[in-house]
């Protein structure tokens, strides 16, 4: 295995375009690492991202929102007070990976290209409507965060190309998001299902709505049908029976070791209800 | 409950100092199995089978053995041919013969200058297997179609016609079960699952192990019982047990899974090849799941008849249960026993047989059998019970064994403690707080009959006055503090001056493991009869000194005195002064005591549990938890009452989300924590804990085993407090919010 420490973007992507064998990217290392001691990968090329400069930093953009370094770790976001105020339900799902310990080092970053459709942070971050830098051997592009994942392990990033910034867009007036999972334990497991709300009112209207479903699907869902079905709304219970049979319509589970497809549809249905709500209460400047 | 026979008002027993142990456990310097290394050093690893049944048709280990530093590769053509009955069973899950018979079967081991290069030279060791048709289900295994997975593997017990994959059959019970069940006003039958479940130690399986050409060994290693892993390492190796020296580390829990050998052997088998050099294996947390020892899986049907006003006229069970692929590792032989022991009922029978299956061999896992007994049991008088508006507490006082009580499986009881927990835990406040909605509460008991066993423990008293204990029961739980403070009693001094030991096979006689609860009973009381006899010499020295006979020396607060006016007048002469002349007064001064202990008294206890169910989603939360449970006599609450909560959080673990989780393939498919779900601790409320003290009169301070029993109840109280929240009885562990769900959705529908 080659261990690779570059100071750059371009430089990470260059080694990584040079790369022929396994290759892995480490920030964090909360699942590269660990899927190296269980033997699951052996990478030929290892690039660590933190040499370079900026990684660990969270910025305002010149627009109002956010800029995030790769390597900024869940306990980092989860302590930014002006972040956790714009965002509270894009922190409140990276805080929710792994133990304390783990939150020292698990990034946004590696939470997303991890590739996994239970992934806590990137509900939030979809229905936020985050972007990501993507930086490659021919410069960089800037894509939605929905665009990234492509299946269970699996990213849409080609060979040499790696995850720069993410970025955040300004929160405005009136806005609120949420995420809820649901595990059988309180901590330490993995989302059975997930959803993120984010939303913004008008009065007591819903005027914006965005939701996103994990873990009911190969990738993490962005529901148009579930937007729909509360935009417009003063979220009364008719909305919010059918955002839940929105997202009952849009789960296409498994069922698996975590949980059944019935159970998932079920839930993903609960969950956008209560996320929904609390999203809606923290718009209207309430505390939840 | 007062009884005249029983000395009470103890100066160190029943106090709460600090365990001898506690500091270097938490600054670190304990040293566990994995702590251990020696000079020149080889590390191990496993290769295993990913199948769950396949022949082994070649094993080429010639890539592996080409890396520099790989240094031997043993499979089973290297161990000794000829062993019959468990010693064949235990060599067989050593290293698998010609078939792998469960996913993460042992197949070879190696031996590298690094833990790294033996894992790649493992990756190395090329296996053909042809695969052969598996079962893993209880109750798959015994139908029809099921592959039979060791021809012959039946015991005398079967009978003629059942399945190839029963091993061994039980059957007992008095009274007439059909007339009983013509005199009850409701009788029910149901069948209940449980599924297996893994000790979860927080230690993996670590030893050491070094073997010369001259064929004298050395181990170190975690472990619940030394002379066991001699005897067994012995056993599969073809050595002499004398021969093989083992000291255990400390241990990082083991609930039983550390009372026999899985990987032991190969840290021997690998030195041995590779010249004698020590090697030490560290099992993956993987590893512990897939190839050590869980529990049993049952299947289970129960038949109880109950008159309206609560008396239990008569009981059936029969018991499927599967202890993987060796046959004699089910706990069917204790789970039958447990079944109906908190009870004195006219009429029952019990049958159940044991099945072999493509899982790893079953160890020990705390009160092994009982948990799923009290399942299904309780679970099923707890069904009546709401049926026929009956209150769950006064059933059990009504219908429960007492003293003198002939009980389930034979014996008559002496002293016990059933009742009393009984009343406590109606007494207690939880039992009386009003319940909100989607809220329930689950009672139910628990038995174990603890444990004697094998025991040899000896004492020196220093030239300083102080005392060493040396005892052969590895320390889980306390048994030190616990066996420090009755030495401290009993020799009259205080509990800092006596140094409790766990030591090697070599210096003490054979000591059977730390199981059963036996630990603070069984070494406790040898330790107490070993300073007895000190006290015995040591007043000999002072009569011999006074010129008095030795019949007029009595000892009292640390101290020989002279027995009464009539034996002279002399001032007393502690243990400190007879310690530091003892030299010339007739040599050192020991005690020391051999025993196949008896006397250990049965551990009953009373569970109460409320819930809250989420109707939306089928997840459970526990709100309060009461454990009451008779230790007899509690030498150190605090570390009783470290029992009664850790039995109730495994039980809760087991009731609520803890599963082994089979493929089609017949792979284990949760073998991380991750997914073997185990309570963290925010998962759960303080437990509370009601200590009742019913001394138990084979035990100079009455002591009782309390390891046990507190795991018992949790499976069937937990599900009877969700049947309350919900109305929905499940009757097939784990209550996985899935299937809480379903249920209740089951029930809406109608």
């Amino acid at each position: 295995m080659r261990y690779h420490t570059p100071t750059s973007f371009s430089d990470a992507a260059a080694i990584a375009a040079a790369s022929s064998g396994t290759l892995r990217f480490l920030a964090g290392g909360t699942d590269v690492l660990v899927q190296m001691r269980a033997g699951m990968v052996q990478p030929d090329d290892l690039i660590d991202l933190k040499h370079i400069p900026g990684v660990d930093r969270i910025e305002r953009t010149a627009e109002g929102g956010w800029k995030i370094g790769i390597a900024v770790p869940g306990i980092v976001l989860g302590g930014h007070a002006e972040l956790v105020r714009d965002w509270p339900g894009v922190v409140e799902g990276m805080n929710l990976v792994g133990s304390t310990q783990v939150q020292g080092r698990a990034t946004l970053a590696g939470n997303l290209c991890n590739g996994s459709p239970a992934a806590d942070s990137v509900p939030g971050l979809i229905a936020a409507g985050a972007t990501v830098t993507v930086t490659g051997p021919n410069g960089s592009r800037e894509i939605p965060v929905e665009a990234v994942p492509a299946g269970p392990g699996k990213t849409n990033l080609a060979r040499g190309e790696l995850i720069s910034a993410i970025t955040l867009p300004p929160r405005g007036k009136n806005g609120g998001d949420a995420y809820l999972r649901f595990i059988p334990r309180t901590e330490m497991d993995i989302a059975v299902v997930g959803c993120a709300v984010n939303l913004r009112l008008d009065g007591d209207k819903v005027v914006e709505a965005r939701v996103a479903l994990g873990a009911v699907a190969p990738t993490v869902l962005l529901s148009e049908a579930c937007a729909k079905a509360i935009i417009g709304t003063t979220l009364d219970d008719a909305a919010l029976a059918a955002l839940a049979k929105a997202a009952e319509g849009e789960a296409k589970p498994i069922s698996d070791k975590r949980g059944t497809k019935e159970f998932r549809i079920e839930v993903a249905g609960v969950l956008a209800r209560r996320a929904a709500k609390i999203a809606y209460d923290r718009a209207k400047g309430m505390k939840a | 409950m007062a009884r005249d026979d029983v000395k009470t008002g103890y100066k160190y027993v029943g106090t709460r100092p600090n365990r001898p142990d506690g500091l270097d456990k938490v600054t670190g310097r304990a040293r566990y199995g994995a702590d251990f290394s020696l000079p020149g050093m080889l590390h191990a690893a496993v290769v295993r089978s990913p199948h769950a049944h396949a022949r082994i048709v070649r094993i080429d280990a010639s890539k592996a053995l080409a890396l520099e530093g790989v240094k031997a590769v043993v499979t089973r053509a290297d161990l000794p041919t000829g062993l019959t009955g468990e010693d064949l069973n235990l060599q067989d899950n050593t290293l698998a013969g010609d078939r792998a018979l469960y996913d993460g079967h042992a197949v070879a081991a190696v031996a590298a200058t690094s833990p790294l290069l033996a894992q790649d030279a493992a990756r190395l060791i090329e296996v053909e297997y042809e695969v052969l048709p598996h079962v893993t289900d209880v109750d798959a295994a015994i139908a029809p179609d099921a592959p039979v997975i060791r021809p012959g593997v039946a015991d005398y017990s079967v009978p003629e016609g059942m399945h190839g994959n029963v091993a061994r059959y039980m059957e007992f019970g008095h009274g007439d079960v059909e007339a009983g069940f013509a005199a009850a006003d409701v009788v029910r039958e149901h069948t209940y699952r449980t599924e297996a479940t893994h000790q979860g130690y927080i230690e993996p399986h670590a030893a050491v192990g070094q073997l010369g050409e001259d064929g004298r060994g050395e181990m170190w290693v975690c472990t619940q019982g030394h002379w066991y892993i001699r005897r067994m390492c012995s056993a599969v190796l073809g050595i002499e047990a004398a021969n093989l020296r083992v000291t255990p580390s400390e241990i990082g829990g083991g609930f039983g899974g550390k009372t026999t050998i899985f990987m032991e052997p190969l840290t021997l088998a690998l030195s041995k090849k590779a010249g004698g050099r020590p090697v030490k294996l560290v099992m993956s947390r993987s590893e512990v799941l897939r190839a050590t020892g869980p529990t049993a899986s049952a299947s289970m049907d129960v038949k109880i008849g109950m008159k309206r006003d609560g008396t239990i006229t008569a009981g059936q069970v029969y018991f499927r249960m599967q202890g993987g692929a060796f046959p004699g590792m089910s706990p069917i032989g204790e789970a039958l026993p447990c079944a109906f022991a908190c009870y004195d009922i006219p009429a029952l029978k019990h049958e159940g047989i044991e099945i072999i299956t493509n899982r790893p061999k079953a160890a020990a896992y705390r009160a092994p059998g009982s948990p799923m007994a009290a399942f299904a049991v309780e679970s099923m008088i707890d069904e009546l019970c709401r049926e026929l508006g009956l209150d769950p507490i006064e059933v059990r006082l009504k219908n429960g064994a007492r003293n003198g009580s002939k009980s389930s499986y034979g014996p008559v009881y002496d002293v016990i403690g059933l009742q009393e927990t009984l009343e406590a835990a109606k007494a207690h406040p939880n039992y009386s707080i009003p319940l909100g909605p989607n809220q329930g509460r689950g009672v139910a008991s628990g038995f174990w009959f603890n444990h004697g066993g094998e025991t040899s423990v000896s004492l020196a008293i220093g030239e300083d006055g102080t005392a060493t204990v040396s005892i052969g029961t590895p320390d889980i739980g306390g048994s030190r503090a616990s066996i420090g403070l009755m030495v401290a009693e009993t020799l009259g001094i205080p509990y800092e001056d006596v140094r409790v030991n766990v030591v090697e096979t070599g210096a003490l006689g054979v000591n059977e493991p730390t199981h059963g609860s036996r630990a603070t009973f069984a070494s406790g009381k040898a330790a107490v009869i070993a300073a007895e006899a000190a006290i015995r010499e040591m007043c000999k020295r002072a009569a011999a000194e006074w010129g008095i006979d030795a019949d007029a020396v009595e000892w009292k607060d640390g101290a020989a005195h002279p027995a009464g006016p009539n034996a002279g007048k002399f001032p007393p002469m502690t243990i400190g002064e007879i310690g530091a002349k003892m030299g010339s007064t007739g040599g050192p001064i020991s005690g020391h005591h051999e025993v196949t202990a008896g006397g250990y008294g049965a551990s009953f206890g009373t569970h109460v549990v409320d819930v809250e169910v989420d109707p939306e989603t089928g997840r459970t939360t526990v709100l309060r938890y009461l454990v009451v449970q008779d230790a007899g006599t509690a030498i150190h609450p605090a570390y009783v009452e470290g029992q009664y909560q850790g039995g109730a959080a495994q039980g809760i673990g087991w009731a609520l989300n803890e599963e082994y989780i089979y493929g089609p393939d017949g792979r284990l498919q949760n073998p991380v924590f991750l997914d073997y779900r185990i309570p963290v601790a925010s998962d759960l409320p303080m437990i509370d804990t009601v200590i009742v003290e019913v001394p138990n009169p084979g035990h100079p301070y009455g002591v009782r085993g309390v390891g046990e029993t507190g795991i018992t109840p949790p499976l069937p109280a937990i599900a009877s407090a969700i049947a309350g929240a919900t109305g929905a009885r499940i009757r097939s562990l784990p209550c996985s919010p899935p299937k809480v769900l379903a249920a209740i959705k089951a029930l809406k529908k109608g």
